[in-house]
């Protein structure tokens, strides 16, 4: 099979995976070799469904021992094998890299003969990259489930970033969907790679020279829609994740149906996109907003609402919270304000210093006011003519097309049909905490 | 504000010379209503003042602005000076004579109109030169590096460090079009300089398959049941796309850009 064929199938298998970002390190290339990374990233390109373009994102081999349902390099699935050497990989990567066509490589396989010998394989390609070419460009690696910590060890040493999949949102899916997958063997790395990490940290403040250990940090990714999971419980995880384990990142990707089971929705439903964009909206409001989980959803409320999203969901059931005044308000307080984001609400902070701001000056700043008027006051006065009924509120807050949907009470996108799985009892609570205590 | 709008100024281009148009407005409490370059068509109806640059003057407003405003904004002004905002002259201009009034805090009055325009077009270049960090695409010829863009700011100065650091012992030119000029890179040093133009030469066999590479990767790697033309658009606004190698092949091609592609 040549180059062309291998690459081809190669892609295909990875493009499933989300994360393609590059950020989180910061080096120079070193003499004699080539590479740099910037901590914000750089996108090279968008593909066609609109997501970054930052790494060579593909797969060492498709072949794979086992069989987690909802992936098409499952075993039982009918398709072509194939398989990268370690040389053809690091090659292909500098080629890319001196083209400018790549920020690194994203490096993820299947299990090839077993865990360990996958992992060995990945590692000789990076040490190819590092060694022989002193590559410094970007690598995010992921993981083997179930290979020696010796060797994931190894890896973190030659990885910018280095990721364990979490796969999906709870204990009861795992067990149903990835028989091959015990928890712990994802677990178990994801504790040891953050214990890594920071042992690392700490050595290189009494050792200077002491290498790095995965710089960019940790990151997981869960697959959205394919299991009953509720965006309740989805959350929980991830703000579980981020404190236990302080991963940078959650990616979650909308399932798209790649087999027919039972256990599953049937192929040719449609990826629940819209879920997935909430639950980001909702990941970004954990990380950078400090927002809880608990104050988005609840027990009762455990799905997000599709018409709106959860900032100004949050912002409608909180009126009382409102209205806050932009020449007086806190940071936090700011960030609360749909229309005010974490740019604007730095820039009222740092204008207001030179002057008392009025709803003009907020325009400048780039305030969305035709949201944020509802739930601000400036100079103690709000826009003249405000009529702040509910009616008015979600009219400036919905798109026109998800407002008239939202009066005749209809669904944003068509609900994959009832299946079996959806009959069973809903997962318990305790479910994902116990996930995180590593008794998943 | 002091008078003398209706006194043109004109100087040799260069951000030395600005700033000896800066210290002329200062010494003789006016403002121009245009800065022009030197040789620009002048069809003015005011007298035109041509400020000679000394960088005696040069060196007196640039620790002025160090002292009496900030290290911020002088690269601030700086990078305002590489953008394509029309009369980004007398905004400069304007917008250092606010910081010798208000000092330090002249960089926060964001509500003010100098301020925001500058504020906006720096943006725009900073924007426009991170984006082409990652969609410049370079041909590998004799082992030498070469790239074409056609931004709208003055990027390439931002873009040196960038590349210089990345590739450093690579041979490599990056020419930007629109300003006639390029980058040029050999192991350890770099310059930029005029160039009158530019044709890439036709890629050898190897440069070819790994095009071919990249495009077939560009195309496996988008997910068909997430087909979203939009989301690209704005994320790659397609005045990129021309010198984009994931482009230049019929498929991928827009109808208006399949013509100067397909030409090549
Ligand atoms: S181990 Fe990975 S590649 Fe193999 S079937 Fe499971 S998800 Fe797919």
């Amino acid at each position: 099979m040549d180059v062309f064929e291998k690459l081809k199938i190669l892609t295909s298998a990875a493009k499933y995976d989300v994360a393609c970002t590059s950020s989180g390190a910061n080096k120079k290339a070193v003499p004699g070799g080539i590479g740099s990374a910037s901590p914000w990233g750089i996108c090279h390109s968008f593909a066609g469904d609109g997501r970054c373009i930052s790494l060579l994102k593909l797969l060492m081999t498709n072949v794979c021992i086992n069989d987690c349902k909802y992936c098409v390099n499952r075993c039982s699935n009918d398709v072509q094998r194939t398989f990268f050497t370690p040389r053809e990989l690091a090659d292909l990567t500098i080629n890319f890299y001196r083209r400018n066509y790549i920020e690194g490589l994203f490096l993820s396989s299947g299990v090839i003969n077993n865990a360990d010998y996958t992992c060995e394989q990945m590692i000789e390609t990076l040490r190819i990259l590092r060694e022989e070419y002193r590559f410094s460009g970007y690598i995010h690696a992921k993981a083997v489930p179930g290979a020696d910590t010796a060797l994931v060890a190894k890896l973190g040493m030659l990885a910018d970033r280095i990721s364990v999949n979490i796969e999906l949102p709870s204990q009861r899916s795992l067990q149903l969907l990835a028989p091959d997958k015990p928890a712990e063997s994802i677990l178990t790395p994801m504790e040891f790679i953050c214990h890594r990490i920071q042992e690392n940290i700490s050595d290189r403040k009494t050792f200077r020279h002491t290498p790095k250990f995965a710089p960019a940090g940790q990151s997981t990714q869960m697959i959205i829609g394919a299991t009953p999971d509720t965006d309740y419980q989805i959350l929980r995880l991830s703000h579980a994740l981020y404190s236990k384990y302080r991963l940078k990142r959650v990616f979650y990707s909308a399932y798209i149906p790649v087999s027919s089971n039972t256990l599953l929705p049937p192929v040719g439903s449609k990826p629940p996109l819209l879920r997935e964009h909430r639950l980001y909206q909702a990941d970004w409001l954990l990380r950078f907003y400090g927002f809880s989980p608990g104050e988005l959803l609840d027990k009762e409320n455990p799905n997000f609402n599709p018409f709106i999203d959860p900032k100004c969901n949050w912002a409608l059931n909180h009126m009382e919270f409102f209205p806050v005044e932009v020449n007086r308000a806190s940071y936090q307080e700011l960030l609360r304000v749909p229309g005010i984001g974490v740019t604007g609400a730095k820039r009222i902070i740092s204008t207001r210093r030179t002057g008392v701001l009025n709803f003009d000056g907020l325009k400048k700043l780039g305030i969305v006011l035709k949201r944020a008027r509802y739930f601000i006051t400036c100079g103690g006065r709000t826009v003249e003519g405000l009529k702040c009924n509910q009616d008015e509120i979600l009219k400036s807050l919905l798109s026109k097309r998800a407002l008239s949907m939202y009066n005749q009470g209809l669904p944003l996108q068509p609900q994959p049909e009832q299946l079996s799985f959806f009959d069973e009892p809903l997962l318990s609570e305790g479910d994902n905490r116990k996930c995180l205590t590593g008794q998943i | 504000m002091p008078d003398g709008s209706d006194i043109v100024y004109s100087y040799d281009g260069s951000f030395e010379g600005l700033l000896c148009c800066v210290f002329e407005s200062l010494e003789k409490r006016e403002v121009p209503a245009e800065i022009l370059l030197k040789d620009a068509p002048q069809g003015v109806l005011f007298p035109v003042k041509n400020i000679i640059t000394d960088i005696h003057k040069y060196d007196r407003v640039l620790s002025a602005v160090t002292d009496k405003i900030s290290f911020s904004a002088l690269d601030f002004a700086r990078h305002a000076f590489l953008t394509c905002l029309p009369q980004k002259e007398r905004y400069i201009l304007l917008f250092l004579r606010l910081g010798f009034q208000y000092g330090a805090s002249v960089m926060d009055m964001l509500t003010d109109e100098v301020v925001n325009t500058l504020f906006k077009a720096v943006k725009h270049l900073k924007r426009e030169s991170h984006l082409l960090k990652g969609f410049i695409r370079f041909s590998v010829n004799s082992n030498v590096l070469t790239a074409e863009i056609e931004p709208k700011n003055y990027v390439l100065p931002l873009l040196s460090r960038h590349f210089c650091g990345r590739y450093p012992e690579e041979h490599f030119l990056i020419y930007d079009r629109t300003h006639g000029m390029a980058l040029v890179y050999r192991p350890y040093q770099s310059k930029i300089i005029p160039i009158e133009d530019f044709l890439l030469s036709e890629p050898d066999p190897e440069e070819q398959a790994y095009r071919e590479m990249w495009q077939l990767f560009y195309n496996s790697i988008e997910v068909e049941g997430r087909h979203n033309p939009k989301c690209r658009i704005s994320h790659m606004p397609k005045r990129y796309w021309k010198y984009m190698t994931e482009f230049q092949n019929k498929k991928n091609c827009l109808p208006k850009l399949c013509e100067p592609c397909l030409k090549d």
